[in-house]
């Protein structure tokens, strides 16, 4: 991970954020699967994944972090988080009509069950937190061509 | 019914905040403490005394469930309330960008 | 009893949030109300909500913090002072009278109606399959509300680049044209 030394913050908080950076992404995503056996879901599971990119840019300084995720991705990623999700409700048509579950239910308690749920859950978890973190990259992108002036 | 009374005290106190104060961040304030205690009314309509959150368990048959729909309700308010939060604080610093204030009687000059 | 002091909390918490002097120790208050949402979301057994609110409240946070930051002004109070807090407080005991009327028609605290939700809970497992039955409501049952849900974000989202983007699409294109 190649940066600029003096961008961002102190070193501790440098070497603490490059261990916990993946394991706030890794639960996010373990939140994201497991929106219907326990509690968590799309919303809250989007918002961890935000958070830990959000993470990674106060600790390195914007360069680092919109070199992982740029601004154009981000907004392409969200679009097609919404496009998957309106997808998925026009895919009920084929069971009868709008938002029907097409897929098979399976037995309760396991992690593939409840039909499309879990495919909803990905899409609305792709669509909340790349859309927070893109209003978080605006809002610093503006911080920072401020003081250039 | 005492519960009703201070989730509605909590709300009175964020109208206030808005209505009175003339700095645009207390304002913003004032509308996250207004969103605060409208998702607690929410969720206080639908709880149930002694009841049990609304997930099955593995091994017996729970029935005094809490009622799940406020609950729903209020999960899709609480992002969309991060979202509009967002969206306030940056017409904010737009404000503060172009007249150099957050006082809102200042900004009285209306060129665009 | 729990919920009380959470609430009495929060409440003193909005004052101080609300009459604080300097804006970073109002974000903080608000900071510490939140946290104390989430705490009652726990105490009223909505472990989505506590997760969900946790999260936001930290993030909200961060970007209220950025944007107050080397930004604060001293509050002068001038002009009409007094007129001003006694309207605004006449129009607040208004609101609260009419909507202390309306608080007594509701069910008592402890006994809500149930009769849209009673076929959720009865059979909610068995018709979608998922075992967390508010999953269950805002993904199947009311999947309309999610969708709209995601349009406004969506538009938030929109509206944030068009506010916060340095130059107008206009300038751009001219400089290219020049050069």
């Amino acid at each position: 991970m190649r940066h600029n030394p003096d961008a961002g913050m102190s070193i501790i908080v440098k070497t603490v954020t490059r261990l916990t950076v993946g394991l706030i992404l890794l639960f996010g995503i373990y939140i994201v699967l497991h929106g219907h056996i326990s509690p968590g879901g799309g919303f809250a599971g989007g918002v961890i994944i935000a958070l830990s990119f959000v993470h990674l840019m106060l600790a390195f300084g914007k360069d680092v972090a919109s070199r992982k995720l740029s601004k154009n991705i981000a907004s392409n990623l969200e679009a097609v988080g919404a496009l998957m999700f309106l997808l998925i409700a026009v895919a009920g048509f084929f069971g009868g009509s709008f938002f029907v579950n097409i897929l098979e239910k399976g037995t309760p308690f396991k992690l593939f069950s409840a039909g499309t749920m879990l495919l909803n859950n990905v899409a609305i978890s792709l669509k909340v937190g790349v859309g927070l973190f893109a209003i978080f990259l605006a809002l610093v992108i503006l911080e920072g061509s401020k003081k250039k002036k | 019914m005492m519960i009703y009374l201070l989730c509605l005290i909590l709300f009175c106190i964020g109208l206030y905040g808005v209505l009175r104060k003339r700095n645009i961040v207390k304002i913003i304030v004032g509308l996250g403490i207004i969103e605060y205690s409208m998702n607690l009314f929410f969720v206080l309509l639908g709880y149930r005394t002694h009841g049990r959150s609304p997930i099955e368990a593995r091994t017996e048959n729970v029935l005094n469930m809490v009622d799940p729909l406020p609950q729903a309700v209020v999960l899709t308010s609480i992002v969309i309330s991060l979202a509009v939060t967002a969206l306030v604080i940056s017409i904010a610093i737009r404000i503060y960008e172009y007249y150099g204030t957050f006082d809102i009687t200042k900004i009285k000059r209306l060129k665009g | 009893m729990e919920l009380y002091i959470l609430l009495i909390f929060m409440i003193f918490g909005a004052i101080v949030a609300i009459e604080a002097r300097d804006l970073l120790s109002s974000v903080i208050a608000v900071g510490a109300v939140g946290f104390a949402l989430c705490l009652a979301f726990l105490v009223l057994k909505a472990p989505d909500l506590a997760i969900t609110q946790l999260v936001v409240e930290i993030l909200c946070l961060i970007i209220l913090i950025r944007a107050t930051i080397n930004r604060d002004l001293p509050l002068a109070i001038e002009g009409r002072w007094f007129f001003n807090t006694v309207s605004t407080i006449v129009f607040v005991a208004v609101f609260l009278f009419f909507a202390y009327t309306a608080l007594k028609e509701l069910p008592a605290f402890g006994d809500p109606i149930m009769s849209v939700v009673k076929r959720y809970i009865e059979q909610g497992t068995t018709e979608t399959g998922a075992v967390n039955l508010v999953s269950a409501v805002i993904l199947d049952f009311r999947a309309y509300d999610t969708l709209g849900e995601a349009t406004v974000l969506f538009a938030s989202v929109i509206g944030i680049m068009a506010i916060l983007r340095r130059k107008g699409r206009k300038k751009i294109e001219e400089k290219e044209d020049a050069s």
